[in-house]
């Protein structure tokens, strides 16, 4: 068992860290403050191949390996986690047309979305749905070689910029999705601002009344909406989710190592106190556990094994919990001025918790968590009454 | 590769994510809310890795994965 970064692996890290350091954490409290991103960081991305990682090769995508798209969005998560949404629900748009597209559907936007020429983001959420996420309301109707859409989406991510939708609704009471342009008649989209973290995200609600696309426009079949397509680009926001964690958390162990470093009280500095240390020492455990678990996720998705589902949950599910507890210590080492636009990481802290909240909650995390835990466990009890029966 | 092959491999994968291990051949796996969504992933992940082909999208019908009958007449008729 070996658990180390190839040279091409490492070399690529330096390359998102000098990007992330030179081009997105300068900048990113004062985009935080704006509540937006300019367009020209986007293309800056897309001009790295970022946007187009997980795009296969032979649609213009950098064909990225599941460890290397990681270090990606742990790089990126380091230096905003607002910009790390971008990587995250275009990647999920990516992924799941590569995954279930049709050949003219991927032979057509692939391309477009790996070079960052269009935008593209996920629409699943509605104002009366969140994780009950199979009871969307949002209607399709066939009609003649369209479908038409009515329904609401609200908290979608870089919703005010994207030119691609992937809209998850219902068409003959099953779960569908559908690809809808920007440009699609009776499709508008409305600016979501004063939200606690993620505020450069560019949030948007998603308007369809009778919006009309061409049928072609379906993804998958359906009735495979949710369980297919969905939930192809859940896994993959939950694997970006938890690797920008890492960065995040990242960010907030280097401030406050920087902070403690520097700041003196009852006469030496603050990293001299015993009580700081603990909060550092737990900081830097909580990093390494989330880092295995990311490796771990990034490990099975490259053997395409079946447990990644299970284990990129894992992963999301603790990365999101570390992180909010290490931004809240970051703040608390901070003292006040961690809670000042001085000092990031009272950005950071409010991001983090909305990592707890997106592509599954906390709560829903658990719940599949424990379930595959008593799954394990009736199976052992097979194994051993097989094994007794058998006389081993 | 048999069909009562395939068919062991299907039962040790579904041991893997049901409690319950004795499914009869024609029960609806979906409809009797055996398995959640998160199983349709790893269902399409098992088969891919174990039987070496890619599930197209053309091949989601739920009519190819609903029951260990109809999982092994899909995965049959795409490795003959």
């Amino acid at each position: 068992m070996e658990i180390e970064l190839s040279s091409q692996q490492i070399q690529a890290q330096e390359g998102f860290r000098i990007f992330a350091q030179n081009e997105i954490a300068p900048f990113a409290d004062q985009w935080d403050r704006e509540q937006a991103v300019p367009a020209e960081i986007i293309e800056k991305m897309g001009k790295e191949g970022y946007l187009g990682a997980v795009v296969p090769g032979k649609y213009g995508g950098g064909e990225m390996d599941a460890i290397t798209f990681g270090l990606l969005c742990e790089e990126i998560g380091r230096g905003s986690a607002s910009l790390l949404s971008l990587l995250t629900v275009h990647g999920m748009v990516c992924q799941a047309l590569a995954r279930w597209g049709s050949g003219p559907q991927r032979e057509h936007w692939l391309p477009l979305l790996a070079s960052g020429g269009k935008i593209g983001a996920f629409g699943l959420t509605e104002p009366g749905v969140g994780s009950d996420a199979k009871s969307v309301e949002t209607a399709a109707v066939s009609s003649g070689d369209a479908y038409v859409l009515n329904g609401r989406k609200q908290w979608i991510s870089f919703g005010q910029v994207a030119d691609l939708f992937l809209i998850i609704g219902q068409c003959e009471e099953k779960p569908a999705a559908f690809l809808v342009e920007r440009e699609s008649a009776g499709f508008s989209t409305e600016a979501i601002a004063g939200m606690l973290g993620f505020r450069s995200a560019m949030l948007a609600r998603l308007f369809m009344d009778d919006c009309r696309i061409p049928a072609e426009n379906l993804v998958g079949r359906i009735g495979f909406g949710f369980s297919a397509i969905a939930n192809t680009a859940l896994d993959h926001g939950r694997y970006c989710v938890g690797w920008g964690c890492l960065g995040l958390a990242q960010a907030c162990l280097d401030a406050s190592l920087s902070y403690s470093s520097e700041r003196k009280q009852f006469g030496s500095f603050l990293k001299g106190h015993q009580l700081i240390q603990q909060m550092i020492a737990e900081m830097i455990a909580g990093i390494k556990a989330t880092r295995l678990l990311c490796y771990h996720a990034g490990y099975l998705k490259e053997k395409g094994d079946p447990s990644l589902i299970m284990e990129t949950s894992i992963a999301k599910y603790f990365a999101s919990r570390t992180v909010l507890k290490i931004a809240d210590d970051a703040v608390q080492i901070h003292g006040a001025n961690g809670c000042s636009e001085d000092f990031p990481v009272q950005r950071y802290w409010r991001d983090a918790k909305i990592m707890e909240i997106i592509e599954g909650s906390t709560q829903m995390q658990q719940i599949i968590i424990a379930k595959s835990g008593y799954i394990d466990y009736a199976m052992e009890k097979r194994k051993q009454r097989r094994r007794a029966k058998s006389g081993d | 590769m048999t069909a009562e092959t395939i068919k062991e491999k299907i039962i040790d994968h579904l041991a893997q994510s049901v409690a319950d291990a004795d499914i009869p051949d024609d029960q609806d796996i979906f409809a009797s809310g055996l398995v959640n969504s998160l199983f349709a992933m790893q269902l399409v992940l098992f088969i891919e890795k174990e039987f070496q082909f890619k599930v197209e999208d053309e091949d989601l019908d739920i009519n190819n994965f609903n029951t260990i009958a109809a999982m092994v007449g899909f995965i049959g008729r795409k490795t003959s």
